[in-house]
């Protein structure tokens, strides 16, 4: 644990070192004229590739779109956006960051897609002075350590579970609740918040393990607590879809709650026709009720429709880019522009707070069903 | 510790582990096989089970079969998924074989180069499957539901689901003939002279090469087996779907005594117990923390495993 901690923070300490090294000949080199050019690089940081790219890859085509208008509409910005593959593994994107934070091109990041590479990489990004701007980082305590980089234009875990547990009162009427999550960063964030607001409506809970395929145990847990009613899943697919599949095969019928983990069409096609009427909470916007041309637009590039969290990947590259039309090509003028932004975005009004969240009066968190094997956006959870 | 919730159902859970350990137990055989005839630990064991899975969704989506065919569909389904999958299993861990380890011993390489190559093999065919599968995006691959799961014996409250019961019966019948092969036919004597002493059964005519590609088909046709087994009763696979399960079942082959056959049994089945139990009292999550105190605790009074004995030593 510690020799751990040592080894990270000696790889933080490198990179910061490498940053001021790296700005110190920036400095030297390029002068004064280099403010008037539009010109820079943003990275995309997420999973790419692995068994969770699902939920990023059409975030990570909406940034792309966002780039190809923007590129298009003003021919003189040479502004670059480079992917970064993590596979959503704080692992693998802590020497991803220590690439992308040295390099003084680079002017942004889009990401970390998923919460535990952007807690893991968000000090790395402070030391350099570059500034993140998360689509879909949901987890509340990453806007909770003072960290001055990190800014999301999604909601958070806090808000999409305040938001499940309305959907549990008022809509599925549930009175016993059994509670299950994956033990990960952002499985355990969101269940505490469900477990948390349900109260004496929580029946049961249960924690599995990544890669873990026979849920028995689980199950028969739900069985043991008589008149279950409802279920909520804080997870990601791999483990969402057998687990789903199991509890219906097992003749369990209540509804099946899941959270943005699971906004991913390989959950419904994982678990077959046990996806059936499934419900995804998400905190992210259908793309067809974001307005403008956007739905449009994305199918005629991409030829599908847009996936999860695809506004607010469009969002998080508009805030970048308007910046850069603006004049800030530098990292502290980058983040000051971020800081004090204040737009009407596609999935929402986007004004960060001190902390890096956007109003939580402006979020809006939608509940989709499984229909026919396909995430159907279903009804706006309203709070408040 | 929620003791309630296990003893007052501790039967149904005795049953669900059972049932869950069977699928290690198989594939706990094709460790143990290897191990006993060559005292090397084949790491690429868990892929000759990946790509059973892979072999027998394949076919089954193939020849286009639905959701919950009809009964005699499903029992054809099923025969065809086990033939499928041991073919492609044991036809896998023969290549293993012919391909990384017959020039290793023909060089009498060190165990540690045994090792590596296959943990190597390993590595290569989870990749090769994670690129090329699912058009490369490494997620969990659904596939038709053969048999819906329903309650076939209900006795005083345990409930065993039809798919628990086929599992299980599968599992046995396999166990026991494979036993019966090893122990009764020409063959078999063949495998344990080999085991036994490999200068020695050579110098009274048995091919210890055809022995040993015989033990890698046997173990792939076990994993093949479980692969069919598990398409059945979880209805998914990923390409890296062997790395757990893997592991599970060497742990299990180590649990019961590495090199005996029934002491894979009876790793297998009793680390499915361990698991649901200590699941139940807990959580989900420390299943794996508490199965792998036991194998401690257990090879410290018992370094050899539960039954100890090796392949050769068996009733030779």
């Amino acid at each position: 644990m510690s020799r751990k901690f040592a080894r990270s923070l000696g790889g933080v300490i490198a990179a910061a070192a490498l940053v001021l090294g790296a700005a110190a000949c920036q400095k030297e080199g390029t002068g004064t004229n280099e403010a008037a050019k539009c010109e820079g690089k943003i990275a995309f940081m997420g999973a790419l590739t692995g068994a969770d790219a699902g939920a990023v890859l059409p975030s990570r085509d909406a940034a792309k779109l966002a780039f190809k208008k923007f590129a298009a509409a003003n021919p003189n910005c040479k502004v670059e956006l480079v992917e970064f593959d993590t596979q959503g593994d704080p692992a693998q994107a802590t020497p991803v960051a220590n690439k992308i934070a040295p390099d003084a091109s680079f002017i942004g990041v889009i990401g970390g897609a998923f919460s535990g590479e952007s807690k893991a990489t968000m000090p790395i990004y402070e030391a350099a002075g570059l500034v993140m701007v998360s689509q879909s980082a949901t987890n509340p305590d990453l806007t909770k350590t003072g960290n001055k980089s990190f800014h999301r234009v999604n909601g958070n875990d806090t808000t999409q579970g305040e938001a499940a547990v309305k959907y549990f009162k008022d809509t599925v009427k549930a009175t016993k609740v059994f509670v299950i999550d994956d033990g990960s960063t952002y499985g355990k964030g969101i269940s505490d918040v469900v477990k948390s607001g349900l109260g004496a409506l929580k029946a049961g809970e249960d924690t599995v393990q990544k890669a873990q395929a026979n849920f028995d145990a689980t199950i028969s847990k739900i069985k043991g607590v008589a008149g279950v009613d409802a279920i909520a899943f804080a997870g990601y697919t791999g483990e969402g879809a057998p687990l789903l599949k199991q509890i219906r095969a097992a003749g369990i019928t209540v509804p099946f709650v899941g959270f943005d983990g699971v906004y991913d069409p390989a959950f419904a096609s994982g678990a077959g026709t046990a996806a059936e009427g499934a419900i995804v909470t998400c905190p992210c916007i259908p793309a067809e009720k974001a307005g403008g041309t956007f739905a449009a637009d994305f199918k005629a590039e991409y030829g599908k429709d847009p996936g999860a969290y695809t506004a607010e990947g469009w969002d998080a590259a508009t805030v970048f880019l308007s910046g850069f039309k603006a004049g800030k090509v530098t990292r502290a003028d980058m983040l000051a522009w971020v800081d004090a932004y204040n737009e009407q975005g596609l999935s929402k009004k986007i004004k960060f707070d001190a902390t890096g969240e956007v109003d939580k009066a402006n979020v809006v968190v939608w509940a989709y069903e499984i229909k026919g094997g396909v995430l159907t956006p279903k009804t706006e959870i309203k709070l408040g | 510790m929620n003791f309630d919730a296990l003893f007052d159902h501790i039967g149904q859970h005795t049953v669900d582990g059972l049932a869950k350990g069977a699928i290690y137990a198989l594939v706990a055989l094709g460790y143990t096989l290897v191990y006993g005839v060559l005292r090397l630990i084949n790491f690429a064991h868990s892929e000759v089970f990946m790509v059973g899975t892979f072999a027998v969704m394949w076919t089954w989506i193939g020849i286009g079969a639905g959701n919950t065919p009809s009964i005699g569909i499903a029992i054809l389904l099923l025969v065809l998924g086990g033939l499928v999958g041991a073919a492609a299993s044991g036809g896998t861990a023969v290549l293993v074989e012919l391909v990384a380890y017959r020039h290793l011993r023909r060089k009498n390489a060190p165990s540690l180069v045994f090792l590596i190559t296959a943990i190597g093999v390993s590595l290569s065919l989870t990749e090769i499957f994670g690129i090329f599968t699912g058009n490369g995006e490494r997620k969990i691959q659904g596939m038709p539901t053969i048999l819906n799961q329903s309650i076939a014996i209900d006795f005083l409250g345990v409930e065993i689901t039809n798919l628990q019961l086929i599992v299980l019966a599968a599992a046995f019948l396999m166990m026991i003939g494979l036993d019966q092969f090893i122990n009764k036919t020409r063959y078999g004597r063949g495998v344990r002279a080999v085991a036994q002493n490999p200068d020695t059964a050579a110098l009274m005519g048995v091919n210890k090469d055809r022995v040993i590609v015989l033990i890698f088909a046997l173990g792939g046709l076990m994993a093949g087996v479980a692969a069919v087994l598990w398409n059945m009763r979880y209805g998914f696979t990923r390409f890296d779907i062997g790395f757990v399960i893997g592991l599970k079942a060497f742990t299990a082959a180590v649990l019961g005594g590495i090199g005996n056959l029934r002491g894979a049994l009876v790793g297998g089945l009793l680390l499915g117990v361990i698991e649901v139990y200590f699941a139940t009292l807990t959580a989900s999550k420390w299943e794996d923390v508490f199965a792998f105190i036991v194998l401690v605790v257990v090879l410290m009074f018992r370094p050899t495993g539960l039954l100890g004995e090796s392949l050769g030593r068996a009733r030779a």
